[in-house]
């Protein structure tokens, strides 16, 4: 007998984590539930671990090397793949922010201005050299010349209410300038968020590249800010009130500290970069 | 005891050329249209009058469709729909939305690569292995590019507020039909300007298929308009009192006439004219790697290339060794059929341009110089020129001077390098140059020298949107690409305090 019938069963998805370009739940086997408004079981989705969150960087780490040594042009198509696969999938991510108690137009609105986010940040590759970098007048016979190149491992703190454009708005940037990133989101955004690792792994993102987690921010946070293998931690979501112990913690192998907002500008672009100047004679 | 005859390298050379079959590209994946119109605010339309002229593949002579040829009121035409598109929906249309229109535009680029290449290399006659790897994807690239500006002008002169400067007549050479179109319209469409482009009459058939991908991203009629023709439409483009601006790419004579047509109008003018490009050889350069990018530095699409590098100044110790391992070279060269994958060298443009090489080298040839060619024999049909070397120069022939635009090296030698910076500046040119040395001060030194707009160092003929390319002196003036490339097409004021 197949379900062929007027009420068809539907399947329910399985929200995981997005590692290292697969979909693994979390090693502990711990997940935290998503309800309606109602009360109603939306899914059990899994809550990253210390150790998912270690897992993330190693695989960010593994992959930065090389998508930072990808152009910025092909680093731009890649970003605006994402922007068209997004576009594919707005219906779903919108219903799933509308399931969490999202105002319908809010939510669409949320999607639209994500792939709006992926349109600006694709466009933006290839600009970040000539608005951020610059040939230098130095006073003597040498070419002097800095470019921006990317920080490295990025950890995003996520506004757990922030919906699809809250976690790109972080990660676009970060990936735009060449640096790789493990993002934290949790609440009502977990949905949307493990969702997302599904468009990334469809955009021809290396894996790696991008790392999802969901789960309770307070607790990866922390966890990441210690990290000594995370060069840079992006707190514009973080719980207020854990900003300074955040800070503090990043101290330890001076990570850099920033907070975007996400704001689509030259400024946010230039926080996930490092300057390096390079001399050389200019005369025979 | 029997001996077989020892076979050398020619022998065998020889054999396989006699065995070649060649790999061709099918042309069935474009349909060529018997007649194509002008494209006027979004519509396919006949010229005034039912003019037309014929468009010829150059590697047969075979007439490939009649085109539409404009009249001065088609112009009129093309440059009041720009106008209307301009005030009613593109000036005023948000960036964001401009932007995702090109992103659009350069997308479909990329859908339909092959067949823009097919084209490109039926109507133009240069080699599918260029017009596939290079003209295409780089013409998708240049919009790609412009589009990811279009929401970012406020970046694109600090300090300033940018603003477009209305309608752009855009007039662009044979030699890269779709790369100039992309090359032109990717900046003034970014930027907020509406266009109205004339492609050259020998290679009409990409602008107008481009037209046709515009209208299918949803481009707002008007926003692009084509008018094909000779020179009198582009003269009468070039002078239109309805445009705020003309963009050219063509010989240095035309350039200076439409600069004297504009005196006094305040339009504004960029100007990518002829070169005379050198080569700089030191005697420490890679040889092999020099050898290679001067091959690709004049032959490339048959020499038609205003920045190609047509002379070759060799440091003295090197210049016997250099010229040898080019001769070799060039007897590898495969010239023949555009469609060929491994075509090197395709045909040349036009029957009169032809004629124009051959002036060239006979005259070199009559004045004394070494001409050096492949042995093998050219294609029996079409417009071909063999790889062609003159040495034995004085400086003062006209090959070392003028603008061939043909595959034609001309080959002179130096001692310091004083000596080699003031002959790679003894033209009027000043497009582009080259310098091959394994010395990073050298290079840089003399590229702070040369009279170029464009140097390349241990490598020749890279283009890319996000570099500023145009030329110096008689080789014009504003450049195309990069964020300066982007001020030629925005009217800046100061940021109110």
């Amino acid at each position: 007998m197949s379900d062929r019938g007027g009420d068809r069963l539907a399947v329910r998805k399985t929200y995981k984590l997005f590692i290292g370009g697969a979909f693994p739940r979390s090693e502990s086997g711990r997940t935290f539930p998503v309800r309606a408004p109602d009360g109603a079981l939306l899914a059990h989705v899994a809550a990253a671990s210390r150790k998912d969150a270690r897992d993330a960087v190693r695989a960010a780490r593994g992959a930065q090397g090389a998508w930072a040594g990808r152009t910025a042009y092909n680093r731009g198509q890649i970003l605006y793949r994402i922007a068209e696969v997004l576009e594919g999938r707005a219906a779903q991510l919108a219903d799933e922010l509308a399931a969490v108690g999202v105002d319908a137009g809010a939510a669409r609105a949320d999607v639209e201005a994500a792939v709006d986010a992926a349109v600006w940040w694709a466009g933006f590759a290839d600009k970040l050299d000539q608005l951020v970098g610059a040939v230098n007048p130095v006073a003597g016979p040498f070419l002097n010349l800095s470019t921006p190149i990317p920080v490295g491992v990025c950890a995003l703190a996520c506004p757990d209410g922030g919906g699809v454009a809250g976690v790109l708005g972080l990660v676009l940037p970060a990936i735009m300038a060449g640096n790789s990133a493990v993002a934290v989101a949790g609440g009502p955004a977990a949905l949307v968020t493990s969702t997302l690792g599904e468009v990334v792994a469809t955009s021809d993102v290396p894996g790696g590249v991008v790392n999802l987690l969901t789960g309770d921010g307070g607790a990866l946070l922390p966890w990441l800010a210690d990290h000594e293998d995370v060069d840079l931690i992006e707190l514009s979501g973080a719980p207020d009130g854990m900003h300074a112990d955040l800070e503090e913690r990043a101290a330890g192998n001076l990570k850099r500290v920033a907070r975007t907002g996400g704001a689509e500008t030259v400024g946010t672009a230039a926080a996930f970069c490092e300057i390096r100047t390079v001399w050389h004679p200019a005369r025979i | 005891m029997t001996t077989t005859p020892k076979r050398d390298a020619a022998t065998d050379l020889a054999q396989q050329f006699a065995e070649y079959v060649p790999s061709l590209e099918a042309r069935d994946i474009v349909a060529i249209r018997p007649s194509y119109g002008l494209v006027i605010d979004g519509e396919e339309r006949p010229a005034e009058g039912g003019a037309t002229f014929p468009t010829i593949e150059p590697a047969t002579g075979a007439h490939l469709a009649d085109v539409a040829e404009a009249s001065p009121a088609d112009v009129d035409a093309a440059v009041a729909a720009a106008r209307r598109a301009y005030e009613g929906t593109w000036r005023d249309m948000p960036g964001r939305r401009r932007a995702k229109l090109i992103f659009r535009l350069a997308r479909l680029l990329q859908d339909r690569t092959r067949e823009l290449a097919v084209l490109e290399s039926i109507d133009g006659g240069k080699p599918i292995r260029e017009s596939r790897d290079i003209d295409v994807p780089l013409s998708a690239a240049h919009l790609f590019y412009h589009a990811g500006w279009a929401d970012k002008l406020e970046y694109a002169v600090p300090g300033m507020t940018a603003r477009p400067l209305g309608v752009v007549g855009q007039i662009i050479p044979w030699n890269f039909p779709l790369l100039m179109a992309a090359w032109k319209i990717a900046p003034a469409l970014a930027c907020g300007n509406t266009v109205v482009l004339k492609p050259a009459e020998t290679t009409p058939l990409t602008a107008l298929l481009l037209a046709e991908l515009i209208d299918e991203a949803g481009f707002p009629p008007g926003v692009v308009n084509v008018v094909t023709g000779a020179g009198a439409t582009g003269a009468a483009l070039a002078g239109h009192p309805g445009l705020d601006k003309v963009a050219f790419t063509g010989s240095t004579g035309v350039g200076r006439s439409i600069r004297r047509q504009l005196a006094g109008t305040g339009r504004r003018l960029t100007l990518e004219l002829g070169g005379k490009g050198a080569h700089v050889v030191f005697d420490d350069a890679a040889l092999d790697q020099a050898v290679e990018g001067i091959v690709d530095g004049i032959f490339f699409n048959q020499g038609h290339v205003c920045c190609a590098g047509s002379r070759l100044l060799a440091q003295e110790g090197i210049a016997d060794e250099l010229l040898e391992r080019l001769r070799r070279r060039i007897e590898l060269l495969r010239v023949g059929e555009p469609l060929d994958k491994n075509t090197d060298v395709g045909a040349i443009n036009s029957a009169a341009q032809l004629e124009r090489i051959r002036v060239f080298v006979d005259e070199a040839a009559a004045d004394g110089c070494r001409i050096d060619q492949p042995s093998r024999p050219l294609p029996e049909r079409g417009f071909f020129f063999p790889p062609t070397i003159v040495s034995g120069l004085g400086g003062a022939e006209r090959i070392a001077r003028e603008e061939v635009f043909g595959p034609v090296l001309a080959v002179q030698t130096f001692r310091t390098e004083a000596e080699a910076v003031a002959k790679a500046n003894a033209t009027r040119y000043g497009l582009s140059a080259g310098v091959w040395t394994e010395k990073g001060s050298r290079i840089l030194w003399i590229s702070q020298r040369l009279q170029a707009g464009v140097v390349w160092a241990n490598t020749f003929n890279k283009f890319d949107p996000a570099s500023p390319f145009g030329g110096v002196r008689e080789s014009g003036h504003g450049r195309e690409g990069g964020r300066q490339g982007l001020q030629e097409y925005l009217h800046t004021t100061p940021v109110a305090a």
